[in-house]
């Protein structure tokens, strides 16, 4: 457990002293929310209905920019291999740095979508809800993330492979994480939504670690 | 009964698989074309037209089949990949790459046509009906498969990759229909249906099954020659391939 929380606190540490990393990909979400009015127009009941669909894509794609770098300068540097050696479990060295890996993009971004979802006329249950639903939905996206980030570690046009393997499996995260903010805003009541979202995060909680972990270890053979 | 033992992991070695693929290969090929004709005889002529859809229901005689050998491959592909992955066998990961390409032709084919029995029949080429959707990332996660096998240089790596990816989304494959099924009923009532048409004519299911039997035999056919094609690739350096007569031509 030591160990777990050691790895979180490295990464933590990391990210604190290379902050633009982690500003890039947030400023990166800003902006890509920002233009969707921009592209659409300004009327206020197109843009509330459409709000929650475009937080979420842009959720989706701002935390696959930081994903490559879950695990790339660790292997860059030889951390890696050194974490394949250590005596803990390497999944258990895995779930820390998912866990690190949320801290730093998920979490800001669950903090940020509440001002970003005023710009869009939503009203504050709705924002709860959408509060709610990307804290469970954005550890979803660095779950699943982190299995493709290790089976693209190190290969050629990587970033862009990444994004081909990860998006489809993150359907059903926006899926129910959007259709949560709209069921509540259309009455219908978020629960079932986000019931089905906690289910789908615990299932990648369990099995997400050791997926990523059998991906690391083919990775580095 | 003979107690003859049939040594099957004998053809788990490419060596032994190669010239028994090379057997196989024309009696699908065959099965291929007498259930393709008997289908396609079938489909266009012994088929009654359709009381509401007309003549261009026919599509439906490969449109249904491609789709379910798209989402059955790729169950097959993943099958091989675990296996691959818990036995150590090199030839499994090569049978999954080798089907890959037809599922996601096959997840091709089942859009395109859909598209056009769609256009004179629901006046759309494309709508967001819980089927396409799942149809189209079935076919985004076949591309993601064979993207990220064509990026490894070594095989045994891509092998071992390709299974990770193919096992999670064979997981993801129930989840994400589900959730698609799920979206689409959530945002609007169905306006589309295939379940909905009146119940088939037997000829028409029959013509369906015969036209899927031909489907799956041109699928284990055309994955056949090219698991050959994988083997002769890799093992260029061994000797039993620079035996073979048709390398040595």
């Amino acid at each position: 457990m030591s160990a777990f929380l050691a790895i979180i606190r490295r990464d933590l540490l990391l990210a604190m002293r290379r902050k633009s990393e982690v500003l890039t990909a947030l400023f990166f979400f800003i902006i890509v929310v920002s233009l969707f009015p921009l592209g659409i127009g300004p009327e206020p009941q197109l843009l509330k209905k459409i709000a929650p669909g475009i937080l979420w894509v842009a959720a989706l794609l701002s935390t696959m920019l930081s994903l490559n770098r879950l695990f790339a300068t660790d292997h860059a540097d030889g951390t890696l291999e050194q974490l394949v050696l250590s005596p803990t479990p390497l999944g258990l060295l895995v779930a820390g740095k998912i866990v690190a890996h949320w801290l730093t993009s998920g979490l800001p971004l669950v903090l940020l979508a509440p001002v970003l979802g005023v710009q869009f006329d939503l009203d504050a249950s709705a924002l709860g809800i959408l509060v709610g639903a990307l804290l469970l939905g954005t550890p979803l996206l660095s779950l699943i993330g982190a299995i493709g980030a290790a089976l693209t570690l190190g290969v050629r046009g990587g970033g862009v492979l990444l994004s081909l393997l990860v998006l489809p499996l993150y359907v059903p995260a926006l899926i129910f994480g959007a259709g949560a903010v709209e069921a509540h805003i259309s009455g219908l009541g978020a629960t079932g939504h986000l019931s089905l979202l906690a289910a789908l995060l615990a299932l990648a909680a369990f099995f997400a670690p050791w997926a990523t972990t059998a991906a690391l270890r083919v990775s580095l053979e | 009964m003979s107690n003859r033992i049939i040594h099957w992991f004998k053809f788990a070695s490419p060596q032994s698989f190669y010239p028994l693929a090379g057997k196989m290969i024309p009696w699908f090929w065959a099965l291929t074309a007498v259930f393709g004709a008997i289908g396609l005889w079938i489909s266009f002529f012994v088929a009654p037209t359709d009381a509401v859809q007309g003549e261009g229901y026919r599509i439906i005689f490969i449109h249904v089949p491609a789709s379910w050998m798209s989402m059955f491959i790729y169950m097959v592909m993943a099958a091989w990949a675990g296996l691959g992955l818990a036995l150590n066998t090199r030839l499994s990961g090569m049978m999954a790459q080798a089907l890959a390409p037809t599922g996601a032709l096959m997840a091709f084919i089942s859009l395109w046509t859909g598209a056009f029995w769609g256009k004179p029949m629901w006046g759309t080429w494309w709508v967001w009906d819980a089927r396409l959707t799942s149809e189209l990332i079935l076919f985004f996660l076949y591309i993601g498969f064979i993207a990220l096998q064509a990026a490894i240089d070594d095989p045994r790596r891509a092998d071992k990759a390709g299974a990770i990816l193919a096992l999670v989304g064979v997981v993801n494959v129930p989840i994400i229909y589900f959730s698609v099924k799920w979206w689409n009923t959530l945002h609007q009532g169905a306006s589309v249906s295939m379940m909905k048409s009146p119940s088939m004519a037997q000829t028409m299911l029959w013509g369906m099954l015969i036209m899927a039997l031909c489907f799956w035999m041109y699928s284990i056919a055309v994955a056949l020659m090219r698991v050959r094609a994988i083997i002769l690739e890799r093992e260029t350096h061994t000797e039993w391939v620079k035996e073979l007569p048709e390398v040595k031509q």
